[in-house]
């Protein structure tokens, strides 16, 4: 379930990179990096659970699903938190900046 | 239990690799335009992605999922913020376990993510070449 929500983390945050703006004021390549970075990681760790469990793999339990289903979106909140971060130390627009000036003039 | 610790090991190697592949490339460049008397470079050659740039997509990879899978190994407990940080230290057949894991899971992972980024750069040199041959074609026909 982690590395289903993270592949789908992954498509749309791919997505958007590629109909962003060519000056990419988003910064929106972060997400990409974190969550394809995960998706294939998570992708090898199914594979050997896979290899160990065979067709018991398609079949957890609820409540692990439950957890599971709940990491994978804490890790895609995580990552946006990432992005967000990023976001407001770049400042493409100068945004943060002016807004710091603004409160030192008051 | 810690594989993603093989990852960021080939992440730190990567990122320190990147650094002085980027000034090696600095200096040729700045070699490079003193020896033209500051002409510019060929077009075709300006807008050719340096190859520290294409290992910074690798070293990007590798922090990035390590990154979140260290959460995940936190949020399993397998991670935790004391010394010596990781609980298969606890005792030494937990210990020979997560080494396993490390050698097996963990170098299948940096595999993956090596293998995944070479066909990126190999896909960019392609896209590269093509450009090249389509600008030379235009000028050919130009003259």
């Amino acid at each position: 379930m982690t590395l289903l929500l993270t592949v789908f983390a992954a498509v749309i945050s791919t997505v958007v990179w590629y109909t962003r703006p060519v000056d990419n004021k988003l910064c929106t390549g972060v997400l990409c990096w974190l969550f394809w970075g995960a998706s294939l990681m998570w992708l090898v760790d199914a594979v050997f659970e896979y290899a160990e469990l065979k067709a018991e793999y398609f079949n957890p339990a609820p409540l692990d699903m439950l957890n599971d289903a709940f990491l994978g979106l804490s890790v895609i909140a995580l990552a946006l938190v990432v992005w967000v971060v990023t976001l407001l130390i770049k400042d493409p627009d100068g945004k943060v900046k002016a807004a710091l000036k603004n409160k030192n003039k008051k | 239990m810690a594989c993603f610790t093989a990852t960021v090991a080939e992440a730190v190697i990567v990122t320190v690799a990147t650094q002085i592949i980027k000034k090696k490339e600095n200096n040729s460049l700045s070699a490079h335009k003193f020896s033209n008397g500051n002409a510019a470079l060929k077009s075709s050659e300006n807008e050719k992605i340096r190859f520290s740039r294409k290992l910074m997509w690798l070293a990007k990879l590798l922090w990035g999922g390590s990154f979140l899978l260290a959460f995940e190994h936190l949020w399993h407990g397998e991670v935790v913020p004391w010394f010596p940080f990781l609980t298969a230290m606890a005792n030494s057949e937990s210990t020979t376990q997560m080494l396993y894991e490390i050698a097996t899971v963990g170098v299948a992972m940096a595999v993956l993510l090596t293998a995944v980024w070479a066909v990126m750069v190999i896909v960019s040199n392609v896209i590269e070449k093509r450009k090249d041959a389509v600008e030379t074609h235009n000028e050919e026909s130009a003259v």
